[in-house]
């Protein structure tokens, strides 16, 4: 079918069968939650869609839900991000696998629409799997199987799919949507303990004092670390139910013998790899590291692949003020506990929908060619 | 842009249907024979009826993997021939009017004219559809059906089949 980012998003969440959708309008996410609203009026897809009238009530109403043990969807985008931000540690410290779609989009001020990646920045740090998706397919993809990620018993973490705002969410492209039947048999309906059971009566988001609070932190930690394994499997399984693999927490592309890494993520990554081609055709031996998981953060995967480099930059649409791109730090990070030292500058792009061209990217493959360390921003406008 | 690739601007009112133009384009050209691949795209932003809009199709025969804004498309549609302030650098030029421009890169459509005739409206963006493939050259007529099947509502697609028949048949000889 020819599908834009969102409504491929929600054939995925129809084929997921969530018992309980909760959500609240907002651009670029609307058209996503007004999509799956007419599947549920059809009666293509058996859900209580509950209009709330927040954002903080829409993952509210989630955690509810899934504290009686629905599988649980909402989305948004944002200032409503933000808005729900309270909620954000409760569903994970909760251990509640609800699924939450989130439309990247700058935030305020100056007010903008368009897309960015300082939303779902500010809540990396809330106990949420974070994933990005890069197109249609890959989006749909995710939305099925983010539930038999963040249901396994293993995990029991709510997950976060990031789609950038209008480049993938409003975007019309070819994507595959698969029958309902072997949807069924991947991702098997919810089920768990961590539950209202009348007849096995147990406490839920209960208060924990400063003898237990580590106990259940460090339990949140174990679990998203666990959820690396537990990735792995969920694609394994996707790619023997439909035919689609996917490479695990990142996507290295002509990286086994590259000089220079670009790393980005999000729906950039394609024009980076246009222009690695076009560099290898010129005799540059450059290559792209496409980060699908911030959390868990791929902090292996990245040593691995940065450890015979010459030098690499990060390109993402976020800036932490006062320091630089909170990917560029956790890469850094990453790669100075894994013994790795390169210069890895950092280009802050995007920026409330600032288009990205390709005669930026190269600028920014010279840069790392040039073993710059900076954090410098790109300003847009077109090629 | 790109060697393979076929880039369009579609330059319209909103409400002309500029951006449903851009996704029968992509549609036709991924699900038809030609078994391309296509991203169809407004200008992103609010909805505003009657501001200036515009929307784009990348089209390749290989995989489109670049999201990035068109800046030097290989075709630019105007709907509204008032939104052309001047005739685009390079490519070729589809413009909505009656009047001819006499520059061999500017195609003049009388969109508005035959969709009067056909639909009972003048809704320009199928017959720009039409005589755009025609001038391309690179999607068939019934593959452009199957694009107008999965880009409007059921009702619209008889009439429109038949506008974007008789742009295309039209522009085939440059009209």
């Amino acid at each position: 079918m020819f599908l834009s980012g969102n409504e491929a998003f929600a054939h995925g969440v129809r084929l997921a069968r969530p018992g309980v959708i909760s959500a609240y309008p907002i651009t670029p996410q609307t058209t996503v939650v007004e999509k799956l609203s007419e599947m549920v009026a059809d009666g293509e897809l058996e859900s209580d869609f509950v209009h709330v009238e927040s954002e903080h009530s829409a993952l509210s109403c989630a955690i509810g839900a899934s504290a009686a043990g629905a599988r649980t969807f909402t989305a948004t985008s944002s200032q409503g991000l933000l808005y729900m931000a309270e909620c954000l540690p409760y569903a994970a410290g909760g251990r509640f696998p609800i699924v939450m779609m989130n439309a990247n989009r700058s935030t305020a001020l100056p007010w903008n629409i368009y897309g960015d990646q300082r939303d779902s920045m500010l809540l990396l740090d809330s106990g949420w799997i974070q994933a990005y998706a890069e197109d249609g397919q890959e989006a749909l993809d995710l939305a099925v199987m983010a539930y038999r990620i963040a249901e396994d018993p293993r995990v029991s973490t709510p997950f976060m799919v990031n789609l950038d705002g209008f480049h993938l969410t409003h975007t019309y492209e070819i994507v595959d949507v698969p029958d309902r039947g072997s949807a069924d048999s991947y991702l098997p309906p919810y089920e768990t303990e961590n539950r209202i059971d009348l007849e096995n009566p147990r406490n839920l988001c209960f208060s924990a004092g400063p003898e237990f609070n580590t106990a259940f932190k460090e339990g949140e930690h174990r679990a998203l670390l666990r959820t690396r394994d537990v990735v792995a499997e969920a694609e394994d399984g996707f790619l023997r139910a439909f035919g689609r693999g996917y490479p695990g927490l990142v996507d290295a592309y002509r990286c086994d013998d590259a000089e220079f890494v670009l790393v980005t993520l999000g729906s950039v990554s394609g024009l980076c790899r246009d222009v690695a081609d076009e560099l290898r055709s010129e005799g540059v031996r450059a290559g792209v590291l496409r980060i699908r998981y911030l959390r868990p953060f791929p902090s292996e995967e990245i040593v691995s692949v940065l450890k015979g480099a010459t030098a690499a930059g990060v390109l993402e649409k976020d800036i932490s003020f006062g320091h630089a791109g909170a990917v560029h730090t956790n890469v850094c990070s990453a790669l100075f506990s894994g013994g790795v030292s390169i210069p890895v500058c950092n280009r802050i792009g995007g920026l409330g929908g600032a288009n990205i061209s390709r005669s930026d990217v190269r600028r920014v493959f010279a840069d790392i060619a040039r073993g710059e360390r900076d954090v410098a921003f790109l300003q847009g406008g077109p090629a | 842009m790109g060697t393979d690739r076929t880039d369009v601007i579609w330059h319209g009112r909103g409400g002309q249907g500029a951006f449903t133009a851009s996704k029968i384009l992509g549609a036709a050209y991924t699900l038809g024979r030609e078994q391309g691949s296509a991203l169809a795209f407004p200008s992103f932003g609010p909805e505003r009826r009657g501001a200036p809009v515009r929307a784009f199709t990348k089209l390749s025969p290989s995989s489109v993997r670049d999201r990035s804004e068109i800046s030097d498309a290989d075709f630019t549609v105007y709907l509204d021939r008032d939104l052309m302030s001047s005739v685009p650098a390079r490519g070729t030029v589809l413009v909505n009017t009656r009047e001819s421009f006499g520059d061999s890169r500017v195609v003049s459509v009388d969109a508005s004219g035959l969709a009067a005739e056909v639909l009972g409206a003048p809704i320009a963006n199928t017959a720009m559809v039409g005589a755009l493939a025609a001038v391309w050259g690179g999607v068939s007529l019934e593959s452009l059906y199957l694009g107008v099947e999965n880009a409007m509502p059921e009702r619209l697609w008889e009439k429109n089949k038949r506008v974007i028949e008789r742009a295309y048949a039209l522009a085939g000889g440059r009209i």
